[in-house]
């Protein structure tokens, strides 16, 4: 316990500059804890509630061009299909195009809330009332929060796609539920409302859907049963590509751009910096103390205990720093969780990976930054020590 | 000795003393750098992404699309709504004396993205045989047009880079449709060389859509011909169309993307700039007690306390010059004109060369000269108020 005493005592002899290094630290930890947990957060929401058994059926040529209704009963028929529903994208926004946007799919009540119960939890009634009235719709807990919707209500909601065949560009719906997620942190921010309404009334697209949701017997029939689908409608004028949910979460993020690359790209210019500037200063905060390294070695220190004290306090220095960024990311993460504007992400918390990674980088930078000064102490001679100015 | 002429040999004295410090000075440098080179990075990507929109639209090309679409994807136009488009006022002629007026359509097609091999949306444009005339920036640079009424397709420049399997002669499949690449266009800085091309017709057979088709594109005798033009295609009763010009298209656009790059490069460039300013405070304390003897010495024969802290002030401000100049040297070098493509608004893939240009360079290098400014004061500040014959005694 002396040692460590010592090795304190030693890091916070010049507190301004060991301040100093931990903000550095600090910062370096921060970016990482911040960034690690954002990309970890998004490549999660790619997969919310992707089940494993679950494959989304879209047409071939892109996710964007519809399939014909038919399509439907024909892959129920397919073997290895426990479950089929469809979705069709809506464009969906309310009162204004550009500050109100928000998911908004046009399906089938019953058979999408088989497939989906987990995704959009309701009341026993709220569930027959969405499969009972042609009009309703059925909006997320956050979506309905952030406009002050009640249940029963009637809303007009838009879409950017789709007209009424009467010129109209709104649809009244009326709130049959508020869903809620299966986590109390999943994304709630989108609404389902019935096909039926939007075929009978749209001004074109009579009969499309969007694409369709298949829930497979086991996931280990996912590649069969997506084969035996594509290749039923293979030379067909709507071919189709079928993938599991997951993939189709990831593709779609990838097209943002490269963010892993980024993130990486970032972080690691942010440790290079700190590596810098933690490394040369410990160098030349050393170089100060060589007379007393060579007193201690003079009073019976044994080369590798000063090894490890000066080591000791390079460790220590990289994980205060290293605690305090993690802890101050981690707390950011929970504040940015609950904006509106960050809750597309869902869940944004660090998850004990990130901090367990975040930690172990710590000790390599502690280990790195003091491994000089640790091997020019254990080396120095004492008379070359005492000899130093 | 005048204030001026001590500030200066107290200054020359401290950046001459640099290499005596090389490794913290180093550190100092480099971790700068970085701070710049990072910050540098995201704001030359929203910039390449910017300009890109931006150079797109003309100023003299009105841009129809249906009252309330927001982009081509969502709008829908007849055949008879073009033609009576090419009747409104200001409508330039061409050389064959019709109006100049490209109908066309803009349909999501599936690629493979080459940097993350998924993939990616992108756009295939029906156009008819004035697609290049409206455009002045696109010509074909190899090979030639698809022929009309053929299952040919010409690809964009940009396109080609971030996509495979669109080069010259390759056979692609959209749907049950087998298509033959038989020309590359370009049309440098815009979003069209993100863009695939063919016949106008064929495109609205494969997609089903009769004669419709969704946007026009109207060349105009000048910029000042789009007020009555607008007006025409608003309030004809058989038109009730939205125009605007395609500058002011692409402009809107811009300002709504590339926004999250700013937002995600500033916050970490100042966190990053907080890290990087600690450690030269650290080294400019350090420069400042290597230098106790020193500065005590210059003080005791008359130097004054300004010229000790203008000193150190310089040296600060000369090690976060040179980073910021490494910094941008490793944006230009590295990133600058390099090849990449995210999601427009259009909601295809658009593709763009990363850019750095003066205003940013500008922002980042204050961004460093502010960390060397506020890295230089405190220890500055230090080495003027040190009491010289305290520092001599030791």
């Amino acid at each position: 316990m002396r040692d460590f005493d010592l090795v304190r005592k030693n890091l916070f002899r010049k507190p301004l500059r060991t301040v100093l290094l931990t903000v550095s630290i600090f910062m370096a930890f921060l970016i990482f804890g911040l960034l690690t947990s954002l990309n970890v957060a998004l490549n999660r929401a790619s997969e919310t509630g992707a089940a494993s058994n679950r494959l989304i059926v879209s047409n071939k040529i892109n996710f964007t061009q519809p399939l014909p209704i038919a399509y439907v009963n024909r892959v129920a028929a397919i073997p290895g299909v426990v479950g089929v529903t469809h979705q069709s994208w809506f464009g969906a926004y309310y009162q204004d195009q550009r500050a109100s946007r928000f998911v908004g799919f046009a399906v089938d009540p019953e058979t999408y809330l088989a497939l989906y119960a987990n995704e959009t939890r309701l009341t026993e009634a709220e569930r027959r009332a969405f499969i009972a009235e042609r009009t309703g719709v059925i909006v997320g807990k956050a979506l309905a929060d952030q406009y002050g919707w009640k249940v029963g209500q009637t809303i007009p909601i838009s879409s950017n796609i789709y007209s009424q065949a009467d010129g109209r560009r709104s649809w009244d719906m009326k709130i049959s539920g508020i869903f809620t997620g299966a986590k109390p942190t999943d994304s709630t921010t989108a609404l389902y409302f019935n096909y039926d309404y939007l075929n009978e009334t749209a001004s074109f697209g009579r009969d499309q859907i969007g694409n369709i949701a298949v829930q497979t017997a086991s996931a280990d029939l996912n590649n069969r049963v997506a084969a035996a689908i594509d290749g039923a409608f293979a030379n067909s004028p709507y071919e189709t590509s079928t993938v599991d949910e997951k993939t189709f979460g990831q593709a779609f993020l990838k097209q943002a751009g490269d963010l892993n690359f980024i993130v990486s790209i970032v972080v690691a210019a942010a440790f290079a910096a700190i590596l810098m500037i933690v490394s040369t200063t410990l160098v030349s905060a050393m170089r100060e103390r060589t007379k007393e390294i060579g007193v201690m070695k003079t009073l019976g220190f044994s080369s590798p205990r000063v090894l490890r004290m000066v080591l000791g306090e390079a460790l220590l220095l990289s994980t205060m720093g290293a605690v305090l960024g993690l802890a101050v990311s981690a707390f950011v993460l929970v504040g940015l969780s609950k904006s509106p504007a960050a809750s597309t992400f869902g869940d944004l918390s660090m998850s004990p990976f990130v901090a367990l990674a975040g930690l172990l980088m710590a000790i390599t930078l502690g280990l790195i930054t003091g491994a000089i000064p640790a091997v020019s102490a254990l080396r120095m001679s004492i008379v070359d020590a005492l000899n130093r100015r | 000795m005048s204030l001026m002429s001590q500030t200066r040999s107290v200054i020359a004295m401290n950046v001459r003393s640099i290499p005596q410090r090389l490794w913290m000075s180093l550190a100092t440098v480099v971790s700068i750098a970085l701070v710049v080179a990072v910050l540098l990075g995201f704001l030359s990507l929203a910039n390449g992404f910017n300009q890109t929109l931006k150079g797109s639209g003309a100023p003299d090309v009105a841009i129809v699309l249906r009252e309330g679409s927001e982009a081509e994807l969502n709008s829908t136009l007849s055949r008879e709504q073009v033609d009576l488009l090419g009747r409104g006022p200001g409508v330039k002629l061409g050389a064959d004396g019709k109006p100049v007026v490209s109908g066309e359509l803009l349909f999501v097609v599936d690629g493979i993205k080459k940097s993350s091999r998924t993939k990616a949306n992108m756009p295939l444009r029906g156009v008819g045989a004035n697609g290049l005339l409206v455009r002045k920036q696109a010509k074909i640079r190899e090979g030639r047009m698809f022929a009309p009424g053929s299952n040919e397709i010409v690809v964009g420049a940009g396109l080609l880079r971030e996509f495979e399997g669109f080069e010259m002669g390759k056979s692609v499949r959209f749907g049950a449709q087998t298509w033959r690449v038989v020309g590359v266009f370009e049309a440098p800085g815009t979003v069209f060389e993100s863009e695939l091309w063919a016949d106008a017709p064929v495109v609205q057979s494969l997609f089903k859509r009769g004669t419709s088709f969704q946007t026009a594109r109207v060349v105009l005798t000048s910029p000042a011909a789009l007020a009555a033009f607008t007006a025409y295609a608003k309030n004809e009763p058989r038109l009730q169309l939205k125009a605007q010009s395609e500058q002011a298209y692409f402009a809107a656009q811009a300002e709504r993307s590339g926004l999250l790059i700013k937002y995600f490069g500033w916050p970490l460039g100042i966190m990053m700039a907080i890290g990087a300013l600690a450690g030269a405070l650290n080294t400019m304390y350090a420069s400042v007690s290597n230098r106790a003897a020193e500065i005590a010495t210059l003080r005791v024969i008359g130097f004054s306390g300004f010229s000790a802290f203008m000193g150190t002030m310089v040296e600060a401000l000369v090690l976060s010059a040179l980073g910021a100049l490494v910094g941008v040297l490793i944006c230009a070098v590295g990133f600058n004109g390099l090849s990449a493509s995210t999601l427009g608004a259009g909601f295809t893939q658009v593709a763009f060369r990363v850019q750095i240009g003066p205003e940013i360079i500008g922002q980042a290098v204050t961004l460093a000269l502010i960390i060397g400014l506020v890295g230089g004061i405190f220890p500055g500040w230090r080495a003027a108020r040190q009491k010289p014959l305290l520092a001599l005694a030791t």
